[in-house]
């Protein structure tokens, strides 16, 4: 029930009344209105825009956000409205089709926007009306393929591709010869060969030189063992490649079956049959006609050029139109023949000799060819000829024009299908700077923290300005967040560099015997580094330590904390134990730091679990270490 | 009254600027109606003439025109509404009996003020108002009685809006029989025909209609 007529249930409740007169049974009872209350205007306010409306019209629709009480979520008690931080644009279609009961899709709107702010109100896109329908559904087609393209064009990405057998890394290598070196070379060597077995083709029939005998003989018999060898080199290679797309093929009934694979086929089986075939009178006469069929090895062109598909494929949709052409053609034929023959029928020594012979001259001359070979002499035959040929440029010049825009249509589109592909590759490169960005962000903020809690520490009120209070709320919370997550698994976040640093450090490192227990998780975390079994780093409860640190460990069976470069190195876990007294942190500046025996900032969270996971560079007490830190080191109790 | 002067006018444009168009002129037509607005009389004279209060009457009128923008309701129109409420069986017989019933002027189309004139009998009238309305409605040729065809008309119409699939399955002779029924219990002289007085005195006897009757207190 639309919902304008909502308002007229009134009515026909009222019309009612003619039945009750003829009823021979009582009615059921009337449903009441429970809470019949007046009907009251509400406030929508979409990101500041008001919208106003009445309660009962957004209630014709009770399945939606508007209609139900889902909307109460956005109720503002302070300002008696309803919020809702959404695009004020498309909200105006939305509530008119509360009002209207038709819901319209703008033409200047995304389609993809328009279906999000549609999911969030929870309307079905179906109901669009007629009128907007089609232009929303070729919208959404579009985008779809456009998806769907990116999607493709995703798997087909190199890189990030893990676990390829050989069979499939072999017909990726087919499909697109970019992907490495050797699908290239394979792709221009098939080429090569492809048009070397054309130009044979063609050579073999040019006439070469007289034999003695005064005989013309073509190339192809002059020479015929160089070509004959030429030719088998050429459907060796063809055969091979066959083979080989035949086992790298994913689903090889499918691949047997499609297009490409036919031609390959009928490219090299001529030569084979010729095999096997003797020297046979017989068949001698269609054994030159199977060498007609190897010239189809020009189709395997198609697969190194895409225009040769865009064509091929042109030709397939538009084969209603080509079928129309050829239909009107034989028509018109038809009809000029019969009437030529019929016309010159008269004429002496004519050429039009039967209808199936004028058809010879209808084609010529609605092609407006006109080679010459049939002329009407009568007068009336000059008539209807000249008929014909004018009609013959019509009726071909219509279809025509459909094929070409066909044509143009598809290049256009795969045209467009790369340019998008090239644009997103260059977005996404930029995107992907970004984002390190944003994880150098993390782990610069990390060390700020740190040396921001090392400065309160120390109470040094004068490095006040260093603590960078350039992070946001946001940004903080999210860090927070890391943190926990970092405590929770015990190990730390680094960046792509250090890890790959770290891994080729440890690979090069002979690994201390794990002797102390303070060294076994952290050779255990190295070890796992190396084997790449688990990206984290290994754990340093102690500090946020780059991966230098666990490098000078294992040189040292010492335990030896190295500081980097960067100016801050205490944990910033101590930011979260600014409550806790005795975080300790090794406030360093300078680039190389041993721990003192007892100076190892433990973080007191730790100690619950320190007897399960002793901090590897907990202090031995046998080992000899100083520090050269120039600051103050607290003592932490352990 | 505006209105009618209106409709009048309607027609006479139609002939005189010339954008009557004999092969399209069912586009035609609406495209002219459309262009004419028909306003309703003041707030406060439908007040008096009906038994609606105020604020029935913005509710009312936001739905009539929410349907019908120009503010006249031809029959086309009123079919289309009606079926909406009945997707089931064809209720175009029955809507048209209605919009005779409703269109008190017989000139063609229901304004807001016919409309609100026949919901405020039904809805806000007495009973004995409401059973003249209903015999109104049967009465199809207005001569003040109803006859076994005239019944027969209606009440095929309101079997036609139950549609096909029912249970039971309908019976051609349903209507029929139905109508046998009404005129036994309605003619009180059996002279084949039944009278206004009749029609109410036969209906404040049975206690049915009578409860019936009140359902429509409590429709708006």
């Amino acid at each position: 029930m639309a919902a304008g007529v909502a308002a007229w249930l009134p009515f026909a409740r009222a019309a009612a009344i003619g039945w009750m007169p003829v009823a021979n049974c009582p009615m059921p009872l009337a449903p009441t209105e429970k809470n019949k209350r007046q009907d009251e205007l509400i406030i929508l306010n979409v990101s500041g825009r008001r919208f106003q409306t009445w309660r009962t019209t957004l209630e014709r629709y009770p399945d939606t956000l508007l209609g139900s009480t889902e909307k109460e979520f956005f109720f503002n008690e302070d300002t008696k409205e309803y919020f809702f931080d959404r695009d004020p644009e498309v909200f105006r279609c939305i509530l008119n089709f509360y009002r209207t009961g038709k819901l319209h899709y703008p033409r200047y709107e995304c389609i993809s926007a328009y279906d999000e702010e549609l999911a969030f109100y929870g309307i079905l896109p179906e109901i669009i009306g007629d009128c907007c329908y089609e232009e929303y559904k070729d919208r959404k087609r579009e985008n779809a393929e456009r998806l769907m393209d990116d999607n493709d064009s995703e798997n087909n990405q190199e890189g990030s591709m893990p676990s390829l057998n050989l069979r499939q890394t072999m017909w990726r290598a087919f499909e697109n010869p970019h992907t490495s070196t050797l699908a290239l070379v394979f792709y221009y060597v098939t080429g090569f060969f492809i048009a070397v077995s054309v130009i044979t083709n063609v050579v073999e029939t040019v006439p070469c030189g007289t034999v003695p005998g005064n005989k013309e003989l073509p190339c192809g018999e002059r020479y015929a063992v160089a070509f004959f060898c030429l030719d088998t080199a050429c459907v060796m290679i063809f055969t091979v490649e066959y083979l080989m797309r035949l086992f790298a093929a994913p689903s090889r009934y499918r691949f047997m079956r499609s297009v490409m694979s036919i031609i390959d086929v009928v490219a090299i089986m001529p030569y084979y049959i010729g095999l096997v075939m003797t020297n046979n009178e017989d068949v001698s006469g269609a054994f030159v006609t199977l060498r007609v069929f190897r010239v189809f090895r020009i189709f395997k062109f198609s697969r190194h050029s895409q225009g040769l598909r865009i064509l091929g494929y042109t030709l397939k949709s538009c084969a209603s139109e080509l079928g129309f052409l050829l239909f009107s053609l034989t028509m018109a034929i038809i009809i000029f023949a019969t009437v030529m023959f019929y016309a010159e029928k008269g004429s002496s020594a004519s050429k039009f000799t039967s209808i199936p012979a004028s058809f010879w001259y209808t084609i010529v001359t609605m092609t407006t060819l006109g080679y010459g070979d049939m002329v009407p002499k009568t007068i009336a035959g000059k008539i209807f000829g000249s008929i014909c040929s004018l009609s013959g440029v019509l009726v071909i010049a219509l279809p025509v024009p459909v094929i070409v825009s066909n044509f143009s249509r598809i290049y256009h589109q795969n045209q467009r299908a790369d340019k998008r592909r090239a644009q997103k590759k260059a977005r996404l490169a930029r995107i992907r700077v970004a984002k390190t960005g944003s994880s150098s962000a993390y782990l610069h903020s990390k060390r700020n923290g740190l040396l921001n809690a090392a400065l309160e520490l120390t109470g040094s009120s004068d490095d006040e300005q260093h603590i960078s209070k350039s992070t946001s709320l946001i940004e903080s919370q999210h860090h927070h967040l890391l943190h926990c997550l970092e405590k929770t698994t015990n190990h730390e976040f680094i960046d792509e560099q250090l890890f790959e640093q770290n891994c080729m450090d440890n690979s090069m490192q002979n690994y201390p015997s794990t002797r102390s227990p303070s060294l076994s998780s952290n050779n255990g975390g190295s070890t796992s580094c190396c084997s790449r079994r688990n990206k984290t780093t290994t754990h340093l409860p102690n500090s946020n330590v780059p991966a230098t640190r666990l490098r000078s460990m294992q040189e040292l069976s010492t335990i030896h904390i190295q500081c980097s470069e960067q100016p801050s190195l205490t944990t910033s876990r101590s930011s979260l134990n600014m409550k806790s007294d005795d975080g300790l942190r090794p406030n360093c500046k300078t680039s190389h730091l041993t721990t003192a025996i007892i100076s190892i900032p433990t973080p007191p969270a730790l100690t619950p679990e320190g007897e399960s996971r002793p901090p590897p560079s907990s202090p031995h007490p046998t080992m000899n270490i100083s520090t050269t830190c120039s600051n103050v080191v607290k003592v932490s109790a352990l | 009254m505006r209105s009618r002067g209106r409709k009048e006018s309607l027609a006479e444009s139609r002939d005189l600027d010339g954008s009557y168009d004999q092969l399209t002129d069912s586009v035609e037509d609406e495209f002219e109606l459309s262009t004419v607005c028909h306003r309703p009389e003041g707030l406060e004279q439908l007040q008096e003439q009906t038994k609606f209060s105020r604020k029935e009457l913005q509710v009312l009128y936001r739905g009539f025109k929410n349907e019908c923008p120009t503010g006249l309701v031809n029959e086309e129109n009123f079919k289309q509404i009606y079926s909406q409420f009945f997707p089931q069986g064809d209720s175009g017989t029955y809507a048209a009996f209605l919009f005779n019933a409703f269109d008190t002027d017989h000139d063609g189309s229901i304004s807001f003020e016919d409309f609100v004139a026949g919901l405020s009998v039904i809805l806000r009238g007495t009973i004995d108002d409401r059973l003249s309305w209903a015999f109104n409605l049967y009465d199809l040729n207005k001569d003040g009685c109803i006859t076994k065809e005239e019944m027969l008309d209606i009440m095929k119409s309101i079997y036609d809006m139950m549609g096909k699939y029912t249970y039971p399955a309908m019976q051609e002779e349903a209507p029929r029989e139905h109508v046998e029924n009404f005129f036994q219990k309605m003619d009180r002289n059996k002279d084949g025909v039944v009278t206004i007085e009749e029609f109410i005195e036969s209906c404040q006897k049975d206690e049915n209609i009578m409860r019936s009757m009140q359902l429509f207190d409590n429709v708006i």
